[in-house]
């Protein structure tokens, strides 16, 4: 519950730097879901990236465009029903499907996966994925210092 | 084990469809990045609470490689946002129309 309400107040906050913050507060709520799925390590990864780096580098992003556009909430109200009404939409059929598939029926006598296991499978089954997924990492990371630095050597304008 | 997946599931559709709404709704360029985020969020969601109902652990490795694929595309969303800021001097994504015909 409070996790869905952060998420809405993420969006709807009038500051821009609250809804960040009520962001971080989404993102630590799915952590806290992935402890009660019994698998700790996704939900210390998922701290330390989403809830560590991400939210600092939205917040830098947001002190850097300028302050009355964080104030400013642009939007057609109309627009705005129809997407309040897409979403329950969503929400109502998506739920209805679940909770009469069956889903509920099923449970689990399964030992909790040991974090032992996931880093056995990193290095054995899926290291090509890894070694993709570093060179994803670093290639992203290159090109976002590359678009971000074009623009102050050429002067700003485009 | 106290819940159960179906109440994972529900938690999951309705990240899904407030991040739906603001994805649809919004004209400000981060928030639309915050909708993207919750919208991964909730397929890792997804994943870790499926995986958790099979014995092997392949579904919390998957959820591992979204998470960290999802950090590359908010560091690059990030810095597109900061360069189209620099050009146009807004955020609002109605107002980018550079490419419009």
């Amino acid at each position: 519950m409070l996790t869905i309400g952060s998420a809405v107040a993420a969006l709807e906050l009038r500051s821009l730097i609250y809804g960040s913050i009520a962001l971080m507060g989404t993102l630590g709520g799915v952590a806290g879901f992935f402890l009660l799925l019994d698998s700790p390590f996704v939900a210390m990864f998922q701290i330390a990236v989403y809830v560590g780096s991400i939210a600092v580098l939205i917040l830098f992003t947001v002190m850097l465009v300028r302050r009355e556009l964080i104030f400013k909430k642009v939007e057609d109200p109309r627009r705005k029903m129809a997407g309040i009404g897409l979403m329950l939409v969503l929400m109502v059929g998506l739920g209805a499907v679940i909770l009469e598939s069956g889903v509920r029926q099923i449970s689990t006598d399964e030992p909790p996966v040991d974090f032992r296991d996931i880093g056995a499978d990193f290095v054995v089954h899926y290291w090509p994925a890894l070694v993709a997924m570093a060179l994803i990492l670093s290639a992203s990371v290159t090109g976002a210092l590359v678009l971000a630095r074009r623009e102050e050597e050429n002067g700003g304008g485009a | 084990m106290a819940a159960e997946l179906s109440d994972f599931v529900l938690v999951s559709i309705a990240l899904l469809g407030v991040g739906i709404y603001g994805l649809s709704v919004k004209r400000n360029a981060i928030r639309m990045l915050f909708a993207v985020e919750i919208i991964i969020n909730a397929a890792n969601l997804n994943l870790v609470a499926f995986g958790r109902f099979v014995p092997d652990s392949g579904g919390q490795t998957l959820a591992l490689f979204s998470i960290a694929v999802a950090a590359a595309e908010v560091a690059v969303g990030l810095s597109l946002i900061i360069v189209a800021y620099r050009m146009y001097r807004n955020v609002d994504v109605a107002e980018f129309r550079s490419l419009k015909g």
